[in-house]
C-alpha cells in the first residue's frame, strides 16, 4: 500500500492559559489519503480548526505547542523550519476558510493576488501567471473570467470570492486542500454549489482534501471518511456510509439525531420534537405534537418596507433597497410560520416590519384586532408586550453588563406587571421554565454558553406573556445538539401556552421540524406560502424547488445526482428611484397553499 | 467573580443586588483596564501620596502657609525650611502643600462636573444620531477648536477669578473632549441587539440611554478621566500664573511660579519647588492614564 498524503500521529496542541499548557487537541491520529475527501467533525470547540492550523503550523509559537508528528508525502512538517514551511503553505497545501468576505485583500485586483501565488510558488513570469490565473477561474467556473481579473474583491458576491479563494488555493497544485468551514457563511444554493465545485475538482486534479464542517449533511454529501472530535479527542473515525449507517460512540449517535432530516415528516401537518439527546446517544423518534391551532391573532397585509441609498455630492437618494415587497401573511394562535430564504431576501426586515422596529413604508398589521401601522407610541409599547421577538445572536442580545436576572425583571416592571415583592419569585420561575435554575438569576450574560444564553434571552421575551414570537434566526448560530433541545424548548412552550411562533430561517430541515405552515421569500416578495408538506412535497415556484434541492441529505446513501453545476447569483433588491415592481399575482394551486406568478 | 451569597439573597434578588452587581462589573472594568499595564500603579501610587499630602496639609504642614516673617524673607532651603522661604518670608514647602489642596480640588470639581455634562451630551449625540448629532457635535467641535488656555482666560476675565468661576473655565473646556470619548462607544453598543431588544420589549429611549448604554461605556469614560485631571491640573495653574488663579495671598502652584519668577536669579528654590510639584502630578496622572488608555480599546474588543 502506498502512503497517504498525510499522516497525523500523535498530534497534541496546547495553549498557554494562565502559565498553564491547556490541550485543545489530544493524540490525534488519522490519514488522508491522495484523492480521498476526509471530514474532520465537531462541535464548536471540539478543536476542528487547531487540527488544521497546527497542520499548517500557523499558531502563535509562544503562547502554543504542537506534539507529536505530521507527515505530508513523507516529510515531516513539524521539524521543518520557517523558510521551508513557507514553500509548504500555499505550496503542497493549499487551505480556504470560512469567510470569504475578509480572505482577500480589499485593496488589490484579485487576478493580481492569485497571480502573486504563482509567482511565489511556481516562479511564473506576468504573462505567464495571468495565463493561468484564467485557466483557474475557468476551473472553478467563475463565468467571464477575462473581465473579473481585474476587479476587485467588493464587486465579487460571496459565492464568487470563495470560488475565487478556490483558484488560489488551488494555484499551485497543492498535494492536500485543507478546507475549514469553507460553505457555512454561504446561502445553501451557493453552498449546493461550492461543495460540487471541491468534488468534480477533486476528481479532475485527484489532490486529497481535510474538510472541516459541523454539518453532517455537508459530511454526507462531500465526505468519503469521516472524524468526528469531540472536545479535542478523537471519538470515531469510520468511513462515511459504516459511520450513518453504524454510528459506534454514542456522541457520534447524538449528533446524527439532532440533525433534522428534511423530508422526515412526510405528510403530517404538525412539527415534531427532536429525539432526547444525552450522553447515551439520541433516544427515539417522538410522535407529532398535537395541533394548537387557534383563531387568527396577526393579519398583515401589503408589508411594504425601503431603505433609501444616498449618494452623490448631495447626498440625494439614489435609489432603494426593496427589502419587503407587497408581503401578506396571517398567523393563528398555537402556529408556527415559517419564513425562509437567503440572506438579503428581506426575511429579517419582514419580521422586525411587524414589530415596527423598523418603519414600514406601508402596510395593514392587524394584531388581535388593533392596527399597529396607526398605533402610537403608548400603543404600540402595550404591544410589543402581546408581539415578542428573539433575536438571532445569543451573544449580542443581552446587555454583558446587566446580571440574568435583572435582564429578565426589567421588562416586567417596565410594564408594571406586578408588584415589586412578586417579581424573583416570577424570575425564578421563568428561569425554570426554560431549563435554568433560580440561582442562575445573579450571573452575568459571559458566564452561559451560547445555548443557555438563547433560553436566557427567550425568558426574557416570556417575561411579558406574549402572544405572538418572532424568532429571527434564533437557532441559527447554536451547535446542533444545542439547536434541538432550544427548539424543543420552543415547541413546549407553544404547547403549553399556546405561543405562535414566526421563525425566521434560511435553515429549512430545522423549519421542517418546527413549522405548520412555510413561506418562501425571495428578493423582497413571498413567492410560495402553505402548510408545510405542500411546500416540501410538492413546491410549485421554481425557486422553491431550488432551495429544496440545495439541502445537503445527511445520508451519503442518498447522495443526490445533481444536474449540471449553476453558477448563478442571487440578483440583488437595488432598484432605480422610479422603478415600478411589475403587477404579478398569487394564484391557489392547493388548500392554503399560493404560488407567485413566475 | 459573584460573591457567595446567602442562601436568601440567592433565591429572592432584589433590585438593590442587581444595581450592586451591575455597578461591580464597572468597577470590575475600570480595574481590568487598570492592571492591563502596570505603570497605571506607579501612577496611581505617585498620586495617592500626593493627594493624601494634600488632605493631611493642616496636619503635617511645619507652618501656616499665609504666616509672613520679613526677618527671614527669600531663604534657600535650610533644616527649619526645607523649600526655603519666599519674598515675605513665608515658608515654601508649606505653601506647596495647602496649594495642592486648590489645584486638586480644582482640578476634581472640574473634571467631575465635565465628566458628567460631556458624556450626558456624548450619549445623547450617539444615541440619537442624525441631525441631533449633527448639531451637538458641531457646536462641540467649535468649543474644542479653542485651546483650552484660551477658553479659560475668556470665561475667568469675564466672570472673574475665583474658584467656582475657574471651575467653570475649566470644565468648559474639558465638556467638548468628553463627549467625543463617550459619543464614540455609544454609536458601537446602540447597534448591539441587546439595545434592539430593548426597543422590542417596549424600553424607553432614557432607560435604555442609562441602565444599558451607560454602565458599558462608563469605564472608557472613567479612564479618559485621569488623563484630563492632568490637564486640568496644567490649566488651573497656567491661569494662575498669568494671574487668572485664585486670587492671592491664598497659596496656588501657579501663582507661587509667578512671584517665584520675579526672584528667579537669586532665589530659584521658589519657582522650582511648586514646578516640580506639578511636574509630578502630571507625570503620575499621565502614567495612570495612559496605562489605563492602552487597556480601554483591546479590553472593550476582547469582550465582544
Amino acid at each position: 500500500m502506498t502512503e497517504p498524503i498525510l499522516t497525523v500521529d500523535g498530534l497534541t496542541t496546547s495553549f498557554r492559559v494562565d502559565k498553564k499548557w491547556q490541550p485543545v487537541v489530544r493524540d490525534l491520529d488519522f490519514t488522508i489519503d491522495k484523492g480521498e475527501t476526509v471530514a474532520i467533525v465537531g462541535e464548536s470547540g471540539s478543536g476542528k480548526s487547531v487540527t488544521a492550523l497546527s497542520i499548517m503550523r500557523l499558531l502563535q509559537p509562544g503562547s502554543s505547542r504542537i506534539e507529536g508528528s505530521v507527515r505530508l508525502a513523507g516529510t515531516d512538517l513539524l521539524g521543518l523550519d520557517e523558510e521551508a514551511m513557507r514553500d509548504v503553505r500555499g505550496g503542497d497545501i493549499g487551505m480556504i476558510f470560512q469567510e470569504p468576505m475578509t480572505s482577500l485583500n480589499p485593496v488589490l485586483k484579485i487576478g493580481f493576488q492569485i497571480a502573486e501565488v504563482l509567482r511565489r510558488h511556481r516562479g511564473m513570469d506576468a504573462a505567464a501567471a495571468e495565463a493561468e490565473v484564467l485557466r483557474l477561474f475557468d476551473l472553478v467556473r467563475i463565468p467571464d473570467a477575462k473581465r473579473r481579473l481585474g476587479e476587485y474583491p467588493h464587486s465579487f458576491s460571496g459565492g464568487m470570492r470563495q470560488r475565487a479563494m478556490i483558484s488560489m488555493a488551488l494555484a499551485c497544485q497543492p498535494k492536500l486542500l485543507i478546507a475549514d468551514e469553507p460553505t457555512t457563511a454561504l446561502d445553501v444554493t451557493i453552498q449546493a454549489q461550492i461543495l460540487e465545485l471541491v468534488r468534480e475538482l477533486q476528481k479532475e486534479i485527484g489532490m486529497a482534501v481535510m474538510f472541516i464542517t459541523h454539518d453532517m449533511g455537508v459530511v454526507a454529501e462531500i465526505s468519503d471518511r469521516v472524524v468526528v472530535m469531540l472536545r479535542g479527542d478523537k471519538v470515531e473515525d469510520a468511513a462515511v456510509n459504516d459511520l450513518f449507517a453504524a454510528p459506534r460512540h454514542a456522541y457520534t449517535k447524538m449528533l446524527l439525531g439532532a440533525v433534522p432530516k428534511l423530508g422526515g415528516l412526510g405528510d403530517t401537518k404538525t412539527p415534531r420534537r427532536f429525539p432526547k439527546l444525552d450522553a447515551d446517544g439520541a433516544g427515539p423518534e417522538p410522535q407529532n405534537e398535537p395541533d394548537t391551532r387557534g383563531k387568527t391573532l396577526l393579519e398583515v397585509r401589503n408589508l411594504t418596507t425601503r431603505f433609501t441609498i444616498r449618494g452623490g455630492l448631495l447626498n440625494r437618494p439614489v435609489g432603494n433597497v426593496h427589502a419587503v415587497e407587497d408581503v401578506s401573511l396571517t398567523l393563528a394562535a398555537g402556529e408556527t410560520l415559517a419564513l425562509v430564504g437567503e440572506s438579503g431576501c428581506g426575511k429579517s426586515t419582514t419580521g422586525r416590519s411587524i414589530l415596527r422596529l423598523v418603519q414600514p413604508a406601508g402596510a395593514e398589521i392587524l394584531f388581535e384586532g388593533k392596527d399597529l401601522m396607526a398605533a402610537g407610541h403608548a400603543e404600540l409599547r402595550v404591544a410589543r408586550r402581546r408581539l415578542q421577538m428573539i433575536f438571532q445572536d445569543p451573544y449580542g442580545s443581552l446587555n454583558p453588563r446587566q446580571a440574568v436576572g435583572s435582564a429578565i425583571a426589567e421588562p416586567i416592571r417596565v410594564h408594571r406587571l406586578m408588584d415589586d415583592e412578586a417579581i424573583p419569585d416570577r424570575v425564578s420561575e421563568l428561569l425554570n421554565l426554560v431549563g435554568l435554575e433560580a440561582e442562575h438569576a445573579l450571573r452575568f450574560p459571559h458566564e452561559f454558553s451560547g445555548g443557555q444564553r438563547q433560553r436566557i434571552c427567550i425568558a426574557r421575551s416570556l417575561a411579558l406573556e406574549p402572544k405572538v414570537i418572532v424568532a429571527d434566526e434564533s437557532v441559527s448560530a447554536l451547535d446542533a445538539s444545542i439547536k434541538a433541545q432550544v427548539i424543543n424548548l420552543m415547541l413546549d412552550l407553544q404547547r403549553e401556552l399556546g405561543l405562535a411562533y414566526l421563525f425566521i430561517s434560511h435553515d429549512i430541515a430545522v423549519v421542517e421540524r418546527v413549522s405548520h405552515r412555510i413561506a418562501v421569500m425571495l428578493l423582497g416578495e413571498i413567492v410560495e406560502i402553505g402548510p408545510r408538506d405542500a411546500i416540501l412535497r410538492n413546491p410549485q415556484h421554481p425557486y422553491t424547488k431550488k432551495l429544496i434541492e440545495a439541502v445537503p441529505i445527511p445520508n451519503p446513501a442518498e447522495k443526490r445526482k445533481r444536474g449540471a453545476l449553476l453558477t448563478d447569483e442571487l440578483k440583488s433588491p437595488v432598484r432605480a428611484l422610479d422603478w415600478v415592481r411589475p403587477a404579478s399575482r398569487m394564484y391557489p394551486v392547493g388548500e392554503g397553499h399560493l404560488v407567485r406568478e413566475f | 467573580m459573584t460573591t457567595p451569597q446567602t442562601a436568601v439573597t440567592a433565591r429572592r434578588p432584589s433590585r438593590m443586588t442587581y444595581y450592586r452587581l451591575a455597578l461591580a462589573t464597572v468597577g470590575r472594568g475600570v480595574f481590568n483596564a487598570f492592571n492591563a499595564n502596570k505603570t497605571s500603579w506607579v501612577g496611581l501610587a505617585i498620586f495617592v501620596v500626593v493627594a493624601l499630602l494634600a488632605i493631611l496639609a493642616p496636619v503635617i504642614a511645619p507652618y501656616d502657609p499665609l504666616d509672613q516673617n520679613i526677618l527671614y524673607r527669600l531663604k534657600p532651603p535650610s533644616e527649619a525650611h526645607w523649600f526655603g522661604t519666599d519674598y515675605y518670608g513665608r515658608d515654601t514647602l508649606s505653601r506647596i502643600l495647602w496649594g495642592a489642596r486648590i489645584s486638586l480640588v480644582i482640578g476634581l470639581l472640574a473634571i467631575g462636573s465635565a465628566m458628567i455634562i460631556g458624556t450626558l451630551i456624548g450619549m445623547v449625540a450617539g444615541y440619537f444620531g442624525g441631525r441631533t448629532d449633527l448639531l451637538i457635535m458641531q457646536v462641540m467641535d467649535v468649543l474644542l477648536a479653542f485651546p483650552s488656555l484660551i477658553l479659560g482666560l475668556i470665561v475667568v476675565a469675564m466672570l472673574g477669578p475665583s474658584i467656582t468661576n475657574l471651575v467653570i473655565a475649566i470644565s468648559l473646556t474639558a465638556i467638548p473632549p468628553f463627549s467625543r470619548i463617550a459619543r464614540a462607544p455609544t454609536i458601537s453598543i446602540k447597534n448591539r441587539e441587546f439595545i434592539e431588544a430593548g426597543h422590542a420589549l417596549g424600553y424607553s429611549h432614557i432607560r435604555l440611554m442609562f441602565r444599558h448604554i451607560l454602565p458599558n461605556i462608563a469605564p472608557e469614560v472613567l479612564v479618559m478621566g485621569s488623563l484630563w485631571l492632568a490637564t486640568a491640573i496644567r490649566v488651573e495653574a497656567s491661569l494662575a500664573f498669568i494671574g487668572l488663579g485664585v486670587n492671592p495671598p491664598t497659596a496656588t502652584w501657579g501663582g507661587m511660579i509667578r512671584e517665584g519668577f520675579e526672584n528667579i536669579l537669586d532665589s530659584f528654590w521658589l519657582a522650582l519647588f511648586p514646578s516640580l510639584a506639578i511636574l509630578i502630578v502630571v507625570f503620575s496622572l499621565n502614567l495612570l492614564g495612559d496605562g489605563l488608555r492602552d487597556a480601554v480599546d483591546p479590553r472593550l474588543k476582547g469582550e465582544e
